[in-house]
């Protein structure tokens, strides 16, 4: 684990922006627990006070300082993305590599539930589960709601790859060998699948951030937890564009934009390193 | 006398197309053979492309199952083996040898590990045993544990791949193997050990090989019993030197006449008639 | 014996190919790992007009890069690391890597391409003429009804039926999408064609029709063919000459009769003593050991490890390609290994 890490830092300049830019931006977040504010306090400082040597990127109409906010609602915003995407990528697998490889009835039945969880809207969904929840709604439900919604596209794409890997010599081989189905899907797939695992992540890490400020600017979501969205939300509900406190909306979107580039660029230089024919080329095959 | 493997009136049809113009395509019309339990032997199916070749050992393997006809493993009807138990005890004495030995092993995952899982899942060993048993089994082929444990399936030739492929399919201790077009993809120098081996396994082992070619010389120098399919037929079948020898039907003449001869001046003469032929023509 | 008077090649002087000590080396870097695969080793030979040189050798010893090397069809992580490709084109030489121009024009006209897949040439979702306009048009430089006119004359000179333009390529069979592409190869003429293992995925019965016609043509134009596969016994019905590779080097090359009725490289003998025949069930040794991984191969004689005559200088010492008989060879012991 440590040699591949070593390998990709050294080799791979996308790897080497991507770990920096998303390792400043962890600690950065991570830094919220040392915060001398609490997350949620406000009008503990004077509001919208300019980016100064005091508050380096400046207050709140709030009185929250932007900077320690801000560390809070990555963390958070980050924990619910890579908690919808775990999940999501966790589905995805078993419905994709299942439907694929056993393929006939369980593959139509799957692939039927599948499709029509695509068809179904995501947003008007995710408000149907506000209003019923109301106030037990927190951000695991949220999270769980949102995975439940985002793994169905991935399954088709990681079906299509098991499709293909049914029908490989190797895989009849393994049968012949004795391994259940689990083995096979396990030790001989697994690895092929990996990159989309990768791939889609990404993908789904995005949408799932996007996902959590779309309904956090809009206000449904527990506004009092610190999030990205919600950091927005309480600056348009203070106006803050129209009475020019300009850093309370642009430090958040400068960090989010970051954030993406970052695991980007993670994403792509780890999928380079994991893909089944770079693999072979660096084990000479 | 028992018999080990049966095949009654088999026939496969396929039907391929699209949505309006679908035909039917009959693989295999009417195949039938058995192969005796007490005399090990190796039984060729010779064949070009589209003969059906395939076909029957997929359904010897219970791959496929006969559109009509039935066969039979040692009395057991080999498409009613539905359940894993039953599967699983089928494959313990039907093992299959793959055409490309590139693909048939995975080239993420260490070849040692598909031997060990046919240790363990058939023999119901642990892991001393299974090795133990693996090595024995490297060991008919030639190859030992050692040489083969952590490697990854491009580290090795084609033809020590098919050996181990053989080793793997002999762990469960088989009584017949089904080997489909195993040294086509093998390189010619490394062929022989290939085809030499399945001699020694019949022998020295007493399994029993369907080794299914294109290719009459090799056809010619191992096997004990032959049929010759075109289209789906049998054409021509029996004792292989006596078919081999003096083929009757027009296409095992016309195939034993395309086979070239390893020699510069008769195989330039037999091209040359080729040309003579295909000009009149 | 076999020298036969009436099968000798009917072979002229006049070298169309050159090749002077090439290398050609596979050079990557993955993360970190570094590996050069010399797949084409010091390789010097010449093939004279009209003769079909056969390259014989097994997967991964070379002979793909090598062929690949001359049509100039390189691409990275493969260089040429030093050595020269010569043509002789129209009496003109060309260097294949020393004027790139020159080489796009030779292409097609002078120098074509028969390869394993035809599905390679063929798009299969266009009519086979298509290939035909494609290919051949430009470098033809005839007109429109002209051009036709030809390559339908053509086809009929191959015994195949001008309609086939008209169709599909999977409405043809493969042994006839095999025809069609050495059709599309030779239909302008060219001087040299490179035939990769054209007829290794054929039925048996396909596969002597192709060669036939593949003589036939060659005879005809008088052009030089090299011809690669790894089955010798194609070799033995086509080729004029053989080369043998080993493990990226030439190690034995001479008359195809020569080289079946004496091989001198111990490789070669074994190439020929395994090959099975009709009507003959003695038994029939294998080569120990596996071909020699290329970006590691073994030191000095790159045969020695497999080798039933290897004594301490052939793992010392790299054996020169030297003329011996009526051939090359390059081996410490030649001449030593009898055919069994």
């Amino acid at each position: 684990m440590f040699k591949i890490l070593r390998d990709l830092l050294r080799y791979n300049t996308e790897f080497l922006i991507g770990f920096v830019l998303t390792g400043a931006i962890f600690l950065f977040a991570a830094a919220h627990f040392f915060a001398p504010y609490p997350d949620n306090a406000i009008y503990m400082l004077p509001p919208d006070m300019p980016p100064s040597a005091e508050y380096w990127l400046g207050t709140t109409s709030r009185g929250q300082d932007v900077l320690w906010q801000m560390s809070a609602a990555i963390w958070n915003t980050m924990t619910f993305g890579l908690t919808v995407t775990v999940i999501s990528r966790f589905l995805a697998l078993a419905m994709g590599m299942t439907s694929g490889y056993l393929g006939g009835r369980t593959d139509q039945a799957l692939m039927t539930i599948n499709d029509t969880l695509i068809a179904l809207p995501n947003i008007p969904i995710l408000l149907l589960v506000y209003f019923v929840m109301r106030d037990q709604m927190s951000w695991p439900i949220l999270a769980l709601t949102a995975a439940l919604l985002g793994w169905n596209y991935d399954a088709r794409l990681i079906r299509s790859v098991a499709l293909s890997l049914r029908t490989r010599e190797f895989t009849r081989h393994a049968v012949f060998a004795g391994m259940s189905v689990p083995q096979i899907l396990i030790r001989q797939h697994l690895p092929y699948v990996m990159p989309v695992i990768f791939f889609t992540a990404m993908n789904n890490l995005i949408w799932a951030i996007g996902l959590e400020v779309t309904l956090s600017v809009l206000g449904f979501s527990d506004i009092n937890r610190p999030t990205v969205g919600g950091m927005i939300y309480w600056a348009n509900q203070h106006q803050a564009i129209i009475a020019g406190i300009w850093w309370w909306i642009a430090f958040p979107i400068i960090a989010i934009v970051l954030l993406f580039l970052g695991l980007f660029l993670l994403a792509i230089s780890v999928n380079e390193y994991i893909d089944p024919r770079s693999r072979l080329s660096r084990m000479g095959g | 006398m028992s018999t080990l493997l049966e095949l009654a009136n088999v026939t496969k049809t396929f039907s391929v197309g699209g949505l309006f113009d679908r035909s039917k395509v009959e693989a295999v019309k009417g195949a039938g053979f058995t192969l005796d339990d007490a005399r090990p032997e190796i039984f060729t199916i010779v064949g070009e492309s589209g003969s059906g070749k395939t076909t029957i050992a997929r359904m010897i393997l219970g791959n496929e199952s006969p559109t009509s006809g039935t066969i039979r493993f040692m009395g057991e009807d080999v498409a009613g083996l539905r359940s894993r138990r039953q599967r699983l005890a089928f494959m313990a004495r039907v093992q299959p040898i793959f055409q490309n030995p590139f693909e048939a092993f995975n080239p993420l995952t260490t070849l040692d590990y598909y031997l060990y899982a046919t240790a363990r899942r058939f023999l119901q060993v642990d892991k001393a045993e299974a090795d133990e048993a693996m090595d024995r089994a490297l060991g008919h082929v030639g190859l030992s544990l050692a040489e083969v444990k952590g490697r990854y399936s491009h580290e090795l030739s084609g033809g020590q791949l098919q050996r181990i492929a053989v080793a793997r399919a002999l762990i469960p201790g088989p009584k017949l193997i089904v080997a489909d077009e195993p040294v086509s993809m093998v390189d010619a120098s490394l062929r022989m050990s290939i085809v030499n081996l399945f001699r020694t396994l019949r022998d020295e082992l007493g399994v029993s090989i369907i080794y299914i070619t294109h290719d009459l010389a090799t056809a010619y120098y191992i096997s004990d019993r032959v049929i010759i399919m075109h289209r789906g037929d049998i054409v021509e079948a029996g004792d292989a030197k006596a078919v081999l020898d003096h083929p009757n039907h027009a296409y095992s003449l016309a195939l034993k006449n395309a086979v070239l001869p390893p020699d510069p001046v008769a195989a330039r003469k037999a091209l040359e008639m080729r040309r003579s032929v295909s000009s009149a023509a | 014996m076999l020298h036969l008077a009436e099968s000798q090649p009917r072979t002229d002087t006049e070298t169309v190919l050159s090749v002077e000590n090439l290398k050609a080396y596979y050079q990557m870097n993955y993360f970190g790992v570094s590996r050069e695969v010399r797949a084409v080793d010091d390789v010097t030979l010449a093939i004279r007009r009209n003769e079909i040189y056969g390259i014989a050798g097994e997967s991964s010893s070379g002979k793909s890069t090598l062929i690949k090397t001359i049509a100039g069809a390189i691409q990275p992580p493969l260089r040429v690391v030093s050595g020269s490709v010569t043509f002789n084109f129209a009496g003109k030489p060309l260097d294949v890597y020393g004027a790139p121009e020159a080489m796009k024009d030779a292409r097609w006209r002078h120098l074509s391409y028969i390869m394993q897949g035809s599905m390679n040439v063929l798009n299969p979702v266009r009519r086979v003429k298509h290939a035909f306009h494609d290919f051949a048009f430009a470098h033809m430089g005839l007109a429109n009804t002209a051009f036709w006119g030809r390559v339908r004359e053509h086809l009929k000179r191959l015994g195949l039926d001008p309609r086939v333009l008209d169709s599909y390529p999977h409405q043809l069979s493969g042994g006839m999408r095999q025809r069609l592409t050495i059709a599309l190869a030779t239909v302008c003429e060219p001087e040299f064609i490179i035939a990769d293992e054209p007829t290794t995925a054929l039925d048996v019965l396909v596969q002597q029709d192709v060669l036939a016609l593949i003589k036939d043509v060659q005879q005809r134009m008088g052009s030089s063919i090299i011809f690669v596969t790894h089955d010798m016994t194609v070799h033995a019905a086509i080729a004029d000459r053989i080369g043998i590779v080993y493990a990226g080097r030439l190690v034995e090359e001479g008359p195809t009769e020569d080289v079946f009725a004496k091989p001198q490289h111990p490789y070669t003998v074994h190439l020929i003593s395994s090959l099975p025949r009709l009507g003959d069930v003695t038994r029939r040794k294998a080569l120990p050991g596996k071909p020699p991984n290329l970006s590691d191969p073994p030191a000095a004689c790159r045969f020695h490890p497999r080798c039933p005559l290897a004594v301490d200088r052939c793992r010392t010492e790299n054996p020169p390609l030297v003329p011996r008989a009526s051939g090359r060879v390059a081996c410490w012991r030649a001449g030593e290994a009898e055919v069994s």
